[in-house]
């Protein structure tokens, strides 16, 4: 086991800094982040036994590197910023939300509101992300290995929801800008929602999302773009009787 | 909020651990509503005996000499087994609905919880762990069970506001979530001569599946029933004699995450409730998709 050897050596190198959720609590693991300044060398962190918890590794605003080992509850990496979390396990409802910079990937599935009104970093699901998945994002770029529930990217407003799989019913309702591309089925589409056509720009613009999102074998062609209508931007008068 | 938990056992040597394994997932999920909390437990079936979990804000006093009286009034024999406000009371099957009417003429006060061949509902004001150690569950054996921690929002904070809802034989349901028809539900209950002990809107939803199954229909045909009558936000767990059941609405917003194991089948409000449960690690751990029924029978 020569590989695994070297692979703690140069853990240790880096002065890996460990929290037990058995022993630590979730306050003094999120203080001890919140506590890092510019240029510290605690640039490596490992979180265990997360069992669940809620609210782990929380605005964090530093580009530091933690790795959660285990499945955790809501709110992982809420309102990152600059910091690269890797979770071991599944992920609760509202991972990365309002995520500033930086990358989450979450090893296996996502529950609802994964990445809701992220404003910019990387999130990346390697499992299933379940309904509402990129609700109200505003500029975070999210990947998806598996499938998205229903009423994903409920009134996005920027950025990029790349779909390998297949997604759920009413994708994109209400959605103002952003660009949704996938590559699977999709049920429905919502309102104002529609399939628009994939030109060289959003080809290498999703080539770019899959090269950083680590998805190989996959080719941008095999997806479709969908996106707003723009119908909905101004009240038309001819539907006053509706209200 | 609230917090809903449930788990159905498929390993037999697993049921003496019944009452433990649910009230540490229950315990778990306290901070989800610390308002009130219940758990039914189903246990061993007996030929001769069928049971009906009874409260009393006043236990000295309504409990003593029950059995007697009872057994007087029924023409049977009576066995009551009382836990600090809770009682169960045990008789001949024939002779439960009899005893049921001749509890509330002999104790005006006495509150019914549930009734059936093998359920027990224990339920009070109260976070998980106090109701768990005032009821002993820990303690309990079954082959499956549900539980509750309660974050009141349609009825006021009281035991029988507390859940399970149990409206028929060894039914009762769990919920998180409220629904918004539940008094026009209600109205078509009660003109059906179903009866309503609160305000309730899972009560509602509770004696719905009763209503259901009563007209014939399965545990899963009256799950897929909530779909369509259903209206508002619900994550259900159900228990019946033999089986346990799931649904959420279409929308799913209330939070649910399932295991299954050659084991058990468990339900949790969320992942934490399933942490501690034997073989999480290699489980396959999902969240049931809106608007499906999950339902497993023994």
């Amino acid at each position: 086991m020569p590989a695994t050897k070297l692979s703690k050596a140069a853990s240790h190198d880096q002065a890996s800094r460990i929290f037990d959720l058995d022993v630590s609590s979730l306050r003094e693991l999120n203080q001890a982040l919140h506590n890092l300044t510019p240029g510290s060398n605690e640039t490596a962190w490992e979180v265990l036994h997360p069992k669940g918890s809620h609210s782990v590794a929380v605005g964090v605003d530093q580009p530091v590197t933690i790795d959660v080992r285990g499945s955790v509850g809501y709110y992982c990496g809420g309102m990152n910023s600059g910091s690269t979390i890797t979770v071991h396990g599944s992920a609760g409802p509202g991972v990365g939300e309002n995520m500033m910079s930086g990358s989450i990937i979450v090893k296996g599935d996502a529950s609802q509101y994964a990445g809701a009104t992220g404003k910019g970093g990387l999130l990346v699901i390697e499992g299933n992300a379940s309904s509402r998945c990129g609700i109200s994002m505003k500029g975070i770029d999210i990947v998806v290995h598996g499938n998205i529930g229903h009423m994903s990217a409920f009134m996005a407003q920027s950025g990029n929801l790349v779909v390998l799989g297949d997604a759920g019913d009413a994708l994109g309702d209400s959605i103002y800008e952003a660009r949704l591309f996938v590559r699977g089925k999709v049920d429905s589409l919502g309102a104002d929602c529609i399939a628009k056509e994939m030109r060289a720009e959003h080809l290498e613009l999703l080539q770019g999302l899959l090269d950083r999102a680590g998805v190989t074998g996959v080719k941008p062609s095999e997806f479709k773009r969908y996106g707003s209508a723009r119908t909905l931007y101004n009240f038309n008068i001819d539907n006053a009787d509706a209200y | 909020m609230c917090g809903i938990v449930g788990l159905f056992l498929k390993d037999k040597s697993l049921e003496p651990k019944l009452g433990a394994m649910l009230s540490e997932m229950l315990v778990s999920l306290s901070d989800r509503g610390p308002d009130s909390a219940g758990i039914a437990i189903y246990g061993a079936p007996s030929s001769n005996e069928a049971k009906i979990t009874i409260q009393s804000a006043k236990p000295a006093r309504d409990f003593r000499d029950l059995d007697t009286e009872l057994a007087k009034a029924i023409g049977a024999p009576v066995s009551i087994a009382v836990k600090s406000t809770h009682a169960v009371v045990r008789t001949a099957p024939a002779k439960i609905d009899e005893a049921r009417e001749a509890i509330q003429a002999l104790r005006p006060d006495i509150r019914i919880m549930g009734a059936g061949d093998v359920v027990e509902i224990y339920k009070e004001v109260g976070l998980p762990e106090a109701v768990v150690d005032r009821f002993d569950v820990r303690k309990m054996s079954g082959t499956h069970g549900i539980g509750h921690t309660r974050m009141a929002t349609e009825s006021a904070v009281t035991t029988m506001g507390a859940h399970p809802f149990s409206t028929g034989a060894d039914q009762c349901l769990v919920h998180n979530g409220s629904l918004s028809n539940h008094n026009n539900v209600r109205r078509e209950l009660i003109r059906e001569g179903m009866k309503f002990e609160t305000e309730n809107d899972t009560e509602v939803a509770a004696a719905y599946l009763s209503s259901q199954m009563a007209h014939g229909k399965n545990l899963g045909e009256a799950l897929e029933g909530t779909l369509s009558d259903l209206d508002g936000f619900f994550t259900f767990v159900v228990g019946t004699k033999n089986g346990f059941g799931v649904v959420r609405d279409p929308i799913a917003c209330k939070p649910a995450v399932m295991a299954e194991t050659d084991q058990y089948v468990a339900f949790g409000s969320e992942y934490r409730a399933l942490t501690k449960l034997p073989g999480i690690d290699n489980a396959r751990v999902w969240e049931p998709e809106p608007a499906t029924v999950y339902f497993w029978e023994h």
